[in-house]
This record gives structure tokens, sequence and C-alpha cells, in this order.
């Protein structure tokens, strides 16, 4: 082939290619900024007073105690509740649902509801929940939470349990135990890393919801313990404090951005390397 | 609680433990030690034991099934939800409803095309700028990158996608739109000012909110998961058809061009129609920069609305029934939108696994 | 898994005890954004005293109007009275709690607050987008000794059911016969143009933010965040500045004792030194309480604010509402608000 072709090519190529690492650098630089104006503004706004003043009224001083209280405690609760029935479902799946058409179906939707935008599953706990209760509550941001985790946790224990070889399920059986405790004791537990590290992935996810929580749980300027009421959350603080034009009230909404990011960024890291899944062979 | 050794011992059984001496059996030819020594066990007991196991079994399946159940009736309940709370205004309104471009509050006529126009366009924005550029990752992530940085880049990657919502819509708002205000929208102007139809997009007061700034973070929102996904169908392409094509002389971009993307087509679909599946529902990053206004302007910098954003300001206060009816057909709308483009997406990309041989 | 168990009923325990010396939020309230910041000051101030936690969300007025409807919260707050037919059929009454002004602000360099003259009609016009740059003709003559710089008027309002916008649209009614057709006045109206920021801060935000902007926000915002306000022409032809003698000014001819549901508007009213824009905001209670507590530590909340708040309010350039207005509201709580079985909550 000619020469002037085959120097065509490799312009072409090089020319792509450059292109290619011009994308990476792009997608990094966006990265970076994003970190660097969090941590930047995030650090100056830090203090101790962080963790033990309630939100102020703007013009005062205060901290983001019950903020931060109040997310500990509806991402808590909604872990709690969001767990057993995902490991359950994804059992189900891995387990029972090699074949059929009710497994193949809970799987897709499964999916769908994995990407789902959360605002329609705050509207749906809205609607089936709170008028029904009559107030806003704790509880309804947990349950709306709860249906943003279920999801992950049951497409990763689904994925983790198909990875366990089949003979590890027939030796257990063979030794005489009932298919529940094959199930739970050995192949659970032999992809407990996997399972663990799902739950934190849908932990870190729900963490910086806001939409869902902005009309279940609504918010609270008090130190309040009551589920049973609206308790304030740090996403809904830095929703409402961003927008305002008081300075102390953004400079808290950054650092309650810091705290979220970096619980985010601290589960994710935790979870793809402490829990890493040594082998299933 | 006793534990599984004690029982055992309890029962008769022989300790296997052979790292004990003391209980260990000496060695005969004659008989070797057994592999199982099986406690004396009544068979009846055996058989009760068996029968209660299969009872339990039972059970276990009928719990986990419904809570699989769980999941599946969980889609059916949300669409009834929304379709019931849309009733009052999808009775006033009819099919109407969905073509019309006028949200006023105070005569109570509603349409959904402004909310529906906002999201298309920043969706469409979105994966203009977000596919090329996943594109361009994926393929630094499979072909150039040293095999040291593959992990860390692949993990920042990643982090992207980890990145809260909220902390988008807050850089947005503060680093990002002043930014764009006063060095990327002046210049669009500039450029394309005078151009033909491209000068309708560009005009108007470069205030930085706008559809333009909401679908560039967008933009950046979605480029993780497209190239997550980009990434993985790029891995699984059979080195030989990739090596085959290097023996014959083909350049790095020759070899993705010819070989890797009509091998993967169908992949990087599913993984194009994830990426505005998630543009499409995305909420606090484009109500911090969209400018909140229900209606069509030609020009990309002017403010608009996207469905999601309509909802997160407008819910906690429509008191009106039919107004609240109108935001809840706009959440069915969305609702739907999404369920087609997540459904297209795993189809897709469950027909390029099963091509490919992997377990589906 | 006994570890991870143990993590499990900690938090579980966690969430269902309550912890030793912290307060509850005993009564809640959302709504206006107009009065929040005194609200959040009243608020505050009454949980030092007796230790009663009034927990406020500023959500808009019409959030406001319609949580109090559905019954999400204790009372709701809103800048637009409601008609009394729409009280009765709510089963609603409402009463005034504070009065302030609606100020026009800006994003100009150079510009000094209070320096910028404009009338209704020129908002108006701005708002309607007949007027689209800062050294436009109109607004020139109105401004012989200002620098407008030639750029465009970047158009900031709300994007969220608002009190404010009320008050705002219904004085641009009253003055511009073309925007009370073609726009109208109420919590949310169709805005021919305009960024939509959520809430009064929403709208300082953008404003503070977004270079040759205008929007219009209560003045307390305006005065806390040293922005730049304009000074506008009242019915009786003067250019007045906005702080609380000129708002009480305007309230100073406000009938409260006549009108049904104390429904009174206080824009475009008579007076040298009347401020155009002022309005009352409005406090909604229903009438047939179900948590008579509840009702009546509201009102205790509110007596205490009427008598012991009023510098506070001052302080933010609110107009306290004068003693014999607070004789009345307090009457009206006797014989409108009852329990289930009709006796009276407040005594």
């Amino acid at each position: 082939m000619s020469n002037a072709r085959y120097r065509w090519r490799l312009l072409v190529n090089r020319f792509n290619l450059t292109m290619s690492l011009g994308t990476m650098a792009f997608g990094m630089l966006f990265l970076l900024w994003i970190l660097a104006t969090l941590f930047t503004k995030g650090v100056a706004a830090l203090a101790p007073s962080l963790f033990t003043q309630m939100t102020p009224p703007p013009g005062s001083a205060g901290g983001l105690l019950n903020a931060i209280y109040g997310s500990l405690l509806i991402v808590g609760t909604a872990t709690l509740v969001s767990t057993p029935i995902g490991i359950l479902a994804g059992i189900h799946l891995a387990e029972y649902g090699r074949n059929g058409w009710f497994a193949e179906a809970t799987r897709f939707i499964n999916d769908i509801l994995l990407s789902a935008p959360s605002i329609i599953l705050g509207l749906f706990v809205y609607t089936v929940y709170v008028v029904q209760a009559g107030h806003f509550s704790g509880w309804a941001g947990s349950m709306a939470l709860a249906l943003i985790a279920i999801p992950v946790v049951v497409r990763t224990t689904e994925n983790m349990l198909r990875l366990v070889p089949g003979s590890l399920r027939e030796a257990a059986v063979a030794l005489g135990a009932p298919m529940w405790k094959v199930i739970l004791k050995v192949t659970l537990k032999a992809v407990r890393g996997g399972v663990t590290t799902g739950i934190l992935l849908a932990v870190a996810r729900m963490s910086g919801e806001t939409a869902p929580l902005l009309f279940t749980a609504l918010n609270n300027q008090f130190f309040s313990t009551d589920m049973n009421a609206p308790m304030a959350n740090l996403p809904v603080v830095i929703f409402q404090f961003a927008m305002s034009p008081f300075d102390d009230w953004k400079s808290l909404a950054w650092a309650a951005a810091l705290l979220i990011t970096l619980a985010v960024l601290a589960l994710n890291v935790v979870a793809r390397t402490v829990f890493r899944q040594s082998s299933t062979r | 609680m006793e534990n599984a050794d004690r029982r055992w011992r309890r029962q008769g059984g022989v300790a296997l433990s052979a790292r004990n001496p003391a209980t260990r059996a000496p060695y005969s030819p004659a008989s070797p030690p057994p592999l199982f020594a099986l406690p004396a066990v009544d068979p009846r007991l055996h058989a009760r034991r068996a029968a209660a196991g299969r009872h339990q079994d039972a059970w276990f399946e009928h719990a986990t099934r419904a809570f699989a159940a769980l999941v599946l009736a969980l889609l059916v309940c949300i669409i009834v939800a929304l379709a019931y709370a849309a009733l009052p205004a999808l009775r006033t309104f009819g099919a109407a409803f969905f073509v019309t471009d006028v949200w006023n509050p105070v005569t109570g006529q509603f349409g959904a095309l402004a909310p529906i126009y906002g999201t298309l366009v920043t969706s469409a924005i979105a994966l203009l700028i977000g596919v090329p550029v996943s594109f361009g990752i994926a393929i630094f992530l499979t072909e150039m990158c040293p095999a040291t940085l593959k992990r860390p880049l692949g993990t920042a990657v990643e982090l992207l996608a980890a990145i809260p919502s909220i902390i988008y819509g807050m850089w947005g708002l503060f680093v990002f739109a002043p930014f764009f205000a006063d060095h990327v929208e002046p210049l669009l102007t500039r450029v394309f000012g005078g151009v033909w139809l491209l000068g309708r997009l560009f005009e108007g007061a470069p205030t930085g909110l706008g559809m333009l700034t909401a679908g560039v973070i967008l933009a950046v929102m979605i480029i993780p998961f497209i190239a997550s996904v980009m990434r993985d169908v790029f891995d699984v392409v059979p080195p030989v058809l990739k090596e085959s094509a290097y023996g014959l002389g083909c350049t790095t971009w020759e070899v993705v061009r010819n070989i890797v993307v009509p091998c993967t087509r169908i992949g990087v679909a599913g993984g194009i129609m994830l990426g505005l599946g998630r543009a499409l529902g995305e909420t606090m990053a484009v109500t911090f920069v969209i400018g909140n206004a229900n209606r069509i302007r030609a020009s990309l910098f002017e403010p608009g609305n996207s469905i999601a954003s309509a909802l997160a300001n407008e819910f906690n206060e429509a008191a009106d029934p039919v107004h609240r009816g109108a935001l809840m057909a706009l959440g069915l709308v969305l609702f739907v939108l999404t369920l087609i483009v997540l459904a297209a997406s795993r189809v897709l990309i469950a027909r390029l696994s099963r091509a490919q041989g992997a377990p589906t | 898994m006994r570890g991870f168990a143990a993590i499990l009923i900690m938090i579980a325990t966690a969430a269902l005890l309550p912890a030793p010396g912290v307060m509850a939020a005993d009564i809640t309230g959302a709504g206006a954004t107009f009065p929040y910041p005194i609200y959040a000051k009243w608020a505050d101030a009454y949980r030092t005293k007796s230790g009663i936690a009034m927990n406020y969300q500023s959500i808009g007025s019409g959030g406001g109007i319609a949580q109090i409807k559905a019954g999400t919260i204790d009372f709701g707050a809103s800048d637009m009275p409601l008609a009394a037919d729409d009280l009765k059929a709510a089963g609603l009454m409402q009463f005034p709690a504070i009065v302030g002004g609606v100020v026009p602000v800006m994003n100009l360099d150079g510009v000094a607050p209070g320096a910028m003259r404009l009338t209704g009609l020129v908002l108006a016009d701005i708002y309607l987008g007949k007027i689209r740059k800062w050294n436009d003709k109109a607004i020139a003559e109105l401004n012989a000794g200002v620098a407008l710089p030639d750029e465009a008027i970047a158009v900031v309002r709300r994007s969220d059911g608002s009190g404010t916008t009320f008050i705002f649209t219904d004085y641009l009614s009253k003055v511009s016969p073309e925007w009370k057709s073609r726009v109208g006045s109420s919590t949310a109206v169709a805005w021919p143009e305009g960024v939509g920021g959520k809430g009064n801060e929403g709208v300082a935000a953008y404003v503070q933010r977004i270079k040759g902007a205008i929007g219009y926000v209560e003045y307390a915002y305006a005065k806390r965040n040293r922005m730049t306000h304009a000074s506008v022409r009242n019915r009786d032809g003067q250019f007045v500045q906005p702080d609380d003698a000129t708002f009480k000014a305007a309230a100073a001819n406000a009938d409260w004792k006549n009108a049904p549901g104390f429904y009174q508007i206080l824009t475009d009213q008579p007076g040298r030194t009347a401020w155009p824009i002022t309005g009352a905001s409005f406090i909604l209670m229903h009438v047939r309480q179900d948590k008579p507590q509840n009702a009546a530590e509201v009102l205790k909340f509110f007596d205490w604010s009427f008598r012991n708040g009023q510098k506070l309010a001052e302080a933010l350039d609110y107009v306290p509402l004068p003693n014999a207005v607070v004789t009345i509201v307090e009457d009206a709580w006797k014989t409108q608000i009852g329990d289930g079985a009709g006796k009276a909550v407040w005594h």
C-alpha cells in the first residue's frame, strides 16, 4: 500500500487515541473539580460546633447535629428494613428461580426499579403513607429510602449467590442439611463479603438521596428523636440552605455536602477493599 | 447453645477431628478410619427429621418467594398509585394534557408539554455530550491504559457515579453556572450568533441557568454509567478477533472501529439507554440550575423545566386536586418513559451477554 | 453474623428510645417564606423562655395552604389571605401575625441601595418582558443621576406557590391594566419571563448570583444580605424607601375589625409615606381541632410573640401588630377555634 495512505491511517489512529485520552482527562477534570470545590469550601466550614449544635435560623451560629442524627436514623432504619427483604428476594432468584416466568419477571422488574427515578418513589410513599397517616414522618422517609435500596441488595445478592459453585451446595445437601440451612449457612456465608459490599453500596446510595425525603420526612430545625414526626436530615438541609442567600447557611450547606460525600466515598472504598469477595472456589 | 461437635459426640459419633490424637482411633488396615462416622440413629427419627427439614424447606421457599413477589408487586403498586392520583387531572383535560403548553395555576389550566420538552431536551444534550466522552473513556480504559493504572482509573470513573446528585447540584449552582455564564455562553453566542439555525439556540442573556447548563451537568453525571457498561462490553470481546486484526496490520483505532464496535453494538446501545434512563429521572442536579420556568423557548440559554424539577418545586404546595393530579400525571409520564427506556436497555444488554456466551 | 445482628439491634434501639435531655419539636408549622426570618427568631426566643420548640418549615404560602388543608401540620402560614368561602369550605380560620413589605432588588454594580427609582408600571413592563435592558428609556427617565449599563435585564421570580408573589402581583395588577389582563394575581401565576427561585431565599440567592438581575423579596431578606433595593413610587406620587415606618404607614389604613376572616390587602394604600407593596402574613388553623393541646400551644406561642416579640420584629423591619389588633385577634381565637366537642381552645 502507498506510503501516503499508511501515513493517513497512522494519523487517524493517533488523532482518535488522543481524543480518547482527552475524554479521559475531561472526565477526570470534572471529578477533580467537583472534589476540589467540595473540599475547599467544605473544610473551610468544618468546626466542632457542627456536631454539637442544631441547625440555626438564619443569622445565628449553629451546627448540623439534628440533621446528622436524623440522617443516621433514617438511613439506619431503611437499611434494617431493606437488608432482609433484599437478601431473601435475592436468595429466591438465585436458588429457586433458575427457570420459570416468575423469577425472570422479578429480575427484569428489579433492574428497572434499580434505575428508576427516586422522586417517583417519594411520590409513591407520599400517596400511600403520608397522606393516609396525616403527617410527615421519619418512618415515611425510611420507607422511601428502603424502596431505593432493595433493588441494589437483591441484585448483588443474586449475582453473588450465582457465583457459588454447585459442588459446595451439593456437598452440604449430601451431609443431610435441609435446603434452607444449606442456603443460609453455607452458600450465603461463602459470599458474605460480596453481600456486605452490596449492602454498603446500597447504604451509600441512600445517604445521598434528597428527592424522596422532600415529600416524606420534610425537615425539622430542632433535635428530634421522634420518628413519627418530620425529621431533620442532611440532604434536605443542604437543599434548603444552599438555595438561600444567607452566608452562614451556605457554609453549613457546604460542610454538610462534604460530610455526605466523605461518608459515601468511605463506604464505597470500604466496600470494595475490606469486604472484597475472596474466591468462592 | 450446643455446638455441632458436642451434639455429634452426645449422639454417639466419633470425634472426626484428626488433630486430636487422644480421640483418634489407632489405624488398622483391616478397618480403616471411616470417612463419616455416622451416629447410630433410629431410622424413624431420621425420617422425622427429614420430614421436618422438608417442611421447613417449603416454608423457606414460600417466604423467599413472598419477598420476591414484593418486588414485583412494587412496580404494579407504583403505577396504580400514580395513575389513581393523576385521575382528577386526566379526567379534566383528557389526552390533550400531554400536548398543551400551558401551566397556569391561577386559571387551573395545566399542560405537560413544557416539562416534557425540558426533560427531553436536557437528556438529549446530556447524551450528545456524554456518549462520545464515555466512548473515549471506555476505549482508553480497555485499549490504551497501562495495566497498573487501569484499576485506579476505573475506580475514579466509578467515583463520579457515587457522588450524590445534590452535590452536583450545589457545584453546578455555585461554581459551574457562573463559569458557564462568564466564559462559555458568551463564546457560544459569539461563534454561533449569526449562523442560520444554530444562532437561535444560543441567544439570550447569559445567566448561566438554563437548559444548556442542566444538560452539561447531566452529561457529567451519566458519563460513568455509560462508560462502565461500555468498558464491560469492550472487555468481553473475544481477544482472538482483535489479535487477528492486529496480525493483519490494523492500527488500534481500526481495530476498535471495525472489530470492537460492531461486536458490541447491542451492549453499547443498552448502555446508552441506561444512561438515558438516569438522565430522564435526575432531579436535584437539574433543579438547582434549570431555572424553573414552565415554558418552551428556542434558546438553550433560557430557563426551562424538567418533569422531575417541576415535581420537586411544586409538589408540596399543590393544594388544588387538579394541580396535584397534573403533577402526579407528570410523574406517571416520567415513570412510564423511564420504564420503557430501562426495559429496552436491559433487553439489549442481556441479549449481548447471551450472544457472548456469558451467563445471564 | 452475631456482630452484624448486634449493630442492627443498636440502631433499632437508638431509633426507638428518646435520648435524654433533648427537646422534640412540639408544634409544627409550615408555609410562607415572607415571615420566616421573624418566625424563626420568635421560635428561638420562645424556646429559650418556655422550652417548647416550634418547628417552622418555610416551603412557600402555597405549601402552607396545601399542608394545613391536608392536616399534616398544626398551623399554616400564608401571605395570601383566603377568601371567606374558601375558609369555610376548608374548615379553617385565619388571623394576621405580622406585616412586612416586598421590595424589588437588583444586582447592578455601582448602584447604591435605594438610589434606583422605579414605578409600578415600569416593574410590570419589566416582568412582562417589554422592557429588556437596564438603559431603556422608561428606566432612564426616572433615574437621571444613575449610570445604567447597557445590559439585558435578567428577571428572577418565584418558582413555587408564594404569598410574596401574591402581594407583588396584586400590586402590579392594580397599577398595570395589561398585567391584570395578561397575568393576574395569585400565589403562582404564568410568568411571561424569568428564572424561578424557590422561596424568598431562592430569589435572593439568584439575584445575588446573576449580574443584571432583578427580583422581588421581603425586605428582611434584602436588608440582611445587603442587596441593592429600589425605591418605588406610591399612590400619592412620592418615591419612598422601604423600612418599618413606611410599612406601618401603609398598614395604618387596615380595618381589621370588620373584615371577615381578617381579609385585608395592604398594597397601593393611600398615604404620603406609605410603601406601595406592603402585605400582612396570615396564620391558618382548623376551627375544629383534633389535637387541642397542640392548638393551645400554637396560640400560646403567638400570644407570647405578639406581646414580647415586637423589638425582634422591628429589628428586622417587620411591623408587629398593634395592641388593639392583638386584642381583636385573640377574641377571634376565643370564638372561632374549638376542640372536637366545641369547647374553645383559647381562654
